[in-house]
């Protein structure tokens, strides 16, 4: 959980986050927005489908991946939030990436 | 689009290295994954440098940023370097199209080391950088009772501006075991590097009055579904985020799968690319310099970057040798005097066994693949040499991350499953794409 200074940056930019209406700071990720919205968690692992919620929040951890208006798979904590994004819980969906350079 | 120089990082490395070229008349391009210039350490300081909360040192990066900003190299933010051929000088970038350099500076800067304690995967707890970053990003602080459990100057830095930022931390657990003040004078440089370590005390200054329990060991997380416990051997406390840190290492993936030399660095526990006094590497196309060459802190990491970049403008000729000698000089000697302090904070915060290698054997070491302590050591009993064999066996550093987070712990517990030191082991190899890509993404190439 995590809360916004107003008086510091003021929470200006309207996205949802798993269908919730949040207001974020401008420059804030959409791992943040994540986290501002006091979601249980952004992805379920594919593994287990353990909760998770983003870990470094500097696109190391790759515990962020969820779906961005649409696309899955994205690096929350790496995108930017616009008015109007839609973030999304991802579950799984390990597959889709592609780890090696096709040749 | 074809460079004299292609400087992948915009922290202060990047940036110093992107200036001086400039002025040496280099063609210069920048890229970085983030949105502004300012790299770890001035990370959105173009937005949140009136935040007082940050403190002065932090709004005093501004200046850099904005150098940066002026002196004409072409700057690609938010763009990925996902592919290098270091013979060709051919830069795979996403998103967008290619680049070509004559030279490359990898100025990746620094991870935050993982803390693979029981209960680390429950949301809830984090790395201390992550937090930071969530307040320098959106000036957000977390709420309800917050742990800060680790050590490091990061952890200071932390606590006094969460303090300003009116939500100090609930509780510090501090790992640091008792009698490491006594090494850390042993190891020298504390009056060379007192300014630095000046700055420490004031921040621990700044923290006093928040609960702080000392020479902590067993560390662990619990609670259903998020973290509601923070736990050590004899104690425990109610919590709502944990945030986690024992101080960073060099970020060291783009080097390792480049194949440039790395060695073993006793101090830091980790491994580091091999450079030169002007950080060139052991492929003579590529240099790496800042926090990703060995950790220094940001202004070695600036003097770092200028000389790699006068060593560039020597290698295309545009700087003579004793050009380079005579610019050189005081840049070292700044370097040098930033570079004071390590040891004595090198042996003051030096990881404990138990964080390089978990010791439970449930606790979870890949976060992409939950794999487990236990099982590393099954795999290394089974005959795994290292990280790259246990792949086969584990999947683990197989998952999104490519072993980021999990490749120096499963190299440690498999040494020390093996009997044998560290070093020997040798680093998981990641390859490329350096982050994996969508369908989408690839699409758009
Ligand atoms: C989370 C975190 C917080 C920190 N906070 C502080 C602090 O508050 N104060 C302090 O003194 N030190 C801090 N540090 C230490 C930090 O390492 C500094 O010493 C300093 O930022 C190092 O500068 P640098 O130029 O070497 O690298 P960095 O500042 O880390 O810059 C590296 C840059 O490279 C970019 N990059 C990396 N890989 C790629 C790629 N493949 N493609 C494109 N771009 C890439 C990154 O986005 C980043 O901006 C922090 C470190 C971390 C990890
Ligand atoms: S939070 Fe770690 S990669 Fe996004």
């Amino acid at each position: 959980m995590y809360a916004t200074r107003p008086e510091a940056r003021p929470a200006t930019v309207e996205v949802s986050v798993d269908g919730v209406a949040v207001m974020v700071p401008v420059g804030a990720s959409a791992a943040a927005a994540v986290l501002l919205a006091g979601a249980a968690a952004i992805r379920e692992t594919a593994v287990s489908g353990a909760p998770r919620l983003p870990y470094c929040m500097m696109g190391v951890c790759f515990d962020c991946l969820a779906e961005v208006d649409g696309a899955p798979n994205v690096q929350a904590c790496m995108v930017t939030v616009a008015a109007g994004m839609r973030i999304a819980r991802q579950a799984g969906a390990r597959d889709a990436l592609l780890g090696e350079a096709p040749r | 689009m074809s460079f004299d120089l292609a400087v992948i990082g915009a922290g202060p490395a990047g940036m110093a290295a992107a200036v001086e070229a400039r002025g040496l008349g280099l063609s210069v391009l920048v890229v970085d994954e983030q949105a502004a210039p300012g790299g770890q350490v001035f990370r959105a300081v173009e937005a949140a440098h009136g935040d007082t909360a940050l403190g002065a040192e932090y709004s005093a990066g501004l200046g850099l940023v904005e150098s940066f900003r002026r002196c004409g190299a072409t700057y690609r933010p938010g763009t990925t370097l996902w592919h290098l051929d270091p013979d060709s000088g051919e830069l795979s970038l996403t998103p967008g199209g290619p680049a070509q350099a004559r030279r490359v500076l990898l100025a990746t800067g620094a991870q935050e080391r993982p803390v693979p304690i029981p209960g680390w995967t429950l949301p809830g707890a984090m790395g201390m950088g992550a937090a930071q970053i969530m307040l320098k990003t959106a000036g957000a602080v977390p709420s309800g009772r917050v742990v800060l459990a680790g050590q490091g100057p990061l952890l200071w830095l932390l606590a006094a501006q969460l303090k300003r930022a009116g939500a100090p931390p609930a509780l510090i657990l501090e790992t640091t075991p008792k009698g490491r003040l006594g090494a850390a004078f042993r190891a020298g440089g504390w009056f060379s590097g007192r300014r630095l370590l000046l700055k420490g005390l004031g921040l621990l200054r700044e923290a006093w009055g928040i609960p702080v329990v000392r020479a902590v060991t067993g560390l662990r997380a619990e609670g259903e579904g998020r973290v509601q416990r923070v736990l050590w051997d004899g104690g425990s406390a109610d919590c709502d985020t944990l945030l986690l840190h024992e101080g960073v290492v060099p970020a060291t993936h783009v080097p390792l799968a480049l194949g440039l030399q790395h060695a073993w660095d006793q101090a830091q526990q980790c491994w580091r690319p091999v450079v030169d006094e002007y950080g060139a590497s052991s492929h003579d196309r590529v240099a790496v310099a800042g926090d990703g060459a060995g950790i220094g802190g940001w202004q070695a990491a600036l003097a770092m970057g200028q000389l790699a970049a006068l060593d560039a403008a020597h290698r295309l000729g545009r700087l003579t040798l004793d050009g380079l000698a005579q610019r050189a000089a005081p840049v070292r000697r700044m370097r040098d005097g930033a570079l004071a302090a390590r040891p004595f904070l090198d042996a003051l915060y030096a990881p404990s066994a138990a964080v390089l290698a978990p010791v439970a054997d449930e606790v979870v070491v890949c976060r992409c693949e939950e794999v487990t302590a236990g099982q590393v050591r099954a795999a290394a009993r089974l005959g795994a040499q290292g990280p790259n064999q246990a792949k086969a066996f584990l999947r683990s550093g197989m998952g999104a991350c490519q072993g980021r987070m999990c490749g120096a712990t499963v190299a440690r517990l498999i040494a020390e499953t093996r009997g044998v030191a560290p070093e020997t082991v040798s680093p998981l190899r990641p390859r490329a794409p350096y982050k994996p890509l969508t369908l989408g993404q690839l699409a758009g190439l």
